[in-house]
């Protein structure tokens, strides 16, 4: 009889080259190799340096998302890029694809938008898969059933030359999630509830396997918010077991097996599952029926209050510290604080199903005249959607921008920015100081409470417009 | 070959501040670039200076007292945050050689290695009493895996065995990877059936 496995252990094993041994790391196999302008250039050029070329180009796919203005182009076809050198990465990885045969979503193409959103859509990102991207959210793949993972820049030059990397084996932390969800709470509350429960630190060594029948109830897109935020605890990556609601969006996919070669690849990942018996490292459990929509109060993603709570009394100085730099009172309730600035969009929560409820909350009402609310689709195939559907028509009737896909706001690498001092309500996953810009202050919400907020012009309860609208 | 790191002998640089991520490493506007050089003056960018562009004379890193020094030490879960190699191209290019602290991010901690940035990692409360003793010079011996005091306090830190090789040898990660080629067909040639990507 074999020994049960979890998931993450069938797909290390699966990908392993060279097995590792006291002196060295093992040699890790990657099926899928995500590329974007910012962090390959230097890859890249080490492989010049050295006189070699891409090993597997066809397990190679790139995309432009960070730098790329959320404008659309000038009456001449020019894209307002807000610094050359943002113009300059675009070209440069745009010449390194031309110059090694890798396929890139380019401008212009149907399929570009935030890599962690465009690989799941083509139906590229699939269960059993090892992808790596020099993105620290390339967890948000790990929702398929794959094993996925941020490198920097020096490793993306290894894969590019070698389709290898160098890797110890993470240790397992099982997250099982059960309960309804209360409503108007979705995947962001639970995973901002996660890692206030666990800590920012509270995954660092580990790979998350979330489970629970929270978990299965969830769909694909609120899958991706969940491991998207696995990071943010600190983990290595974050896992979903694949099932039925996979396999369903994968059907939809162009890029996934077709026909008869879909039905063996189902019939290879249902065997993905963890083993009944098998022992993770660490394990937690959450209670998912307690949790409220939540916000952030402080400088890292692992400050989240519900909504309806009190600012807490700082436990240390950088407590202390971070509540200064945010402006809020402890012991003052959170809801009700002036928002200078909406964010909508980001590889965590700039999909169809996340503008939907956008849009719900926005429909006949008008953003609050102090705020200045951004939407921001995560794709191409999304903002195409969510058009299809009139969802742009009523954020601009609500009075907020409707903008082009990219990373956008949340990096702020692309001159969408928060001015000093503004306090931001953002979908997207990080908090840290100056995250947003330089004196930026954000809180991470969900979608549904980002849209309350916006229209309130105060940080405010999703449940509350719910309340008024049956009053 | 990468250059050789054995032992870095240096004063600290405190920063006490837990969880200090990699925007604050390097925000995220310099990241601007296509090449690895000259990051180390957008370290820290935003502590360094006030939002008006004034330096902040009392910032650790500003300190005359604290100039050239190749040690920092700092708070717990340091480099938490991306994936950006930026942090530690930044932090060397600024002198930086070591950071000891009672936890390090993984992305991070790979990062460094890569760029002979050594992650030493020791008790909260050893690093809490390093803390209070800045002006006390330090010694990280990479080879004994120990940091040492001249107070003659010995603090062993655990290291992976090859990244120990890789700093002492001054092995080339890539190069080492290379010479797998081998190896490395004899897995896609086992694995191709089960290779999805179109």
């Amino acid at each position: 009889m074999t020994t049960p496995r979890t998931l993450f252990d069938k797909l290390w094993d699966a990908h392993v080259v060279v097995p590792e041994t006291p002196a060295a790391p093992a040699v890790f196999y990657v099926d899928l190799h995500l590329v974007h302008e910012v962090t390959s250039p230097q890859g890249f050029t080490d492989l010049e340096a050295r006189g070699i070329t891409p090993r597997r180009p066809d397990l190679t796919k790139a995309t432009l998302d960070h730098s790329t203005p959320t404008l659309p182009a000038d009456a001449n076809g020019e894209l307002p890029y807000h610094k050359p050198e943002a113009k300059a990465q675009v070209e440069r990885l745009r010449g390194n694809c031309a110059a090694h045969g890798i396929e890139i979503f380019d401008l212009g193409s149907e399929h570009r938008g935030i890599v962690h959103v465009i690989a799941p859509e083509l139906g590229l990102t699939q269960p059993g898969m090892s992808i790596v991207c020099g993105d620290s959210h390339t967890s948000t793949h790990g929702a398929f059933g794959a094993l996925a993972f941020g490198i920097g820049s020096s490793e993306v030059g290894y894969v590019l030359a070698t389709q290898c990397l160098l890797q110890r084996k993470p240790r397992t932390l099982a997250i099982t999630i059960d309960g309804p969800l209360a409503e108007s709470v979705g995947a962001k509350d639970v995973v901002l509830h996660v890692i206030g429960h666990i800590g920012v630190n509270g995954g660092t060594g580990h790979v998350i396997e979330f489970r629970g029948s929270t978990v299965r109830a969830m769909s694909m897109e609120a899958r991706m918010t969940l491991c998207n935020m696995a990071i943010e605890a600190g983990a290595r990556a974050g896992l979903v077991a694949p099932d039925d609601v996979t396999f369903e969006w994968l059907s939809r996919t162009p890029r996934a097996p077709q026909g008869r070669a879909f039905d063996a690849a189902v019939k290879r990942w249902r065997a993905l599952a963890t083993d009944e018996g098998a022992a993770f490292d660490q394990e937690v459990h959450v209670d998912a029926s307690r949790i409220a929509p939540a916000v952030t109060w402080g400088t890292h993603p692992g400050t989240a209050i519900g909504v309806d709570q009190r600012v807490p009394e700082p436990a240390d100085a950088a407590e202390a510290k971070a509540q200064a730099y945010m402006g809020l009172q402890a012991g003052a309730a959170i809801a009700g604080t002036p928002v200078d600035v909406v964010f909508v969009g980001s590889c965590t929560n700039g999909r169809l199903s996340d503008l939907r409820e956008v849009a719900g909350v926005l429909a006949g009402r008008r953003v609050h005249p102090r705020v200045r609310m951004l939407v921001v689709p995560g794709s191409e195939q999304v903002k195409r959607e969510a058009e299809a559907e009139g969802i742009d028509r009523i954020v601009r009737a609500a009075g907020a921008e409707w903008r082009e896909p990219g990373c956008s706001m949340c990096i702020a690498m692309n001159g969408d920015l928060v001015a000093p001092g503004q306090l931001a309500v953002s979908t997207s996953n990080r908090n840290f100081e100056g995250r947003q810009g330089p004196g930026a202050r954000t809180l991470l919400a969900s979608p549904l409470t980002a849209a309350a907020s916006a229209i309130a012009g105060v940080v405010a309860d999703p449940r509350s417009l719910a309340a008024t609208e049956s009053a | 070959m990468n250059a050789v790191v054995n032992l870095i002998r240096s004063r600290a640089v405190v920063l006490t501040q837990a969880n200090i991520d990699t925007d604050r490493i390097i925000p995220a506007r310099f990241l601007s670039t296509t090449t690895r050089s000259g990051l180390g003056q957008h370290a820290f960018a935003d502590w360094r200076k006030h939002a008006d562009g004034s330096v902040d004379p009392d910032f650790a890193l500003n300190r005359p007292e604290n100039q050239g020094r190749s040690i920092l030490l700092a708070g717990r879960n340091f480099g938490c945050g991306s994936s950006r190699e930026h942090a530690p191209w930044a932090l060397t290019d600024a002198g930086l050689r070591a950071v000891v602290s009672s936890q390090v991010a993984d992305i991070f901690r790979a990062n460094a290695l890569k760029n002979g940035l050594v992650p030493v990692v020791l008790d909260e409360a050893v690093v809490q009493a390093l803390m209070q003793r800045p002006d006390d010079e330090l010694e990280i011996d990479i080879a004994a895996g120990e940091l040492r005091t001249p107070g003659g306090q010995r603090h062993a830190f655990a290291l992976d065995a090859f990244a120990r090789t890789c700093l002492l040898e001054g092995v080339d990660e890539l190069g080492w990877l290379l010479a797998r080629e081998a190896d490395i067909q004899r897995y896609e040639t086992s694995h191709r059936e089960t290779s999805h990507v179109a």
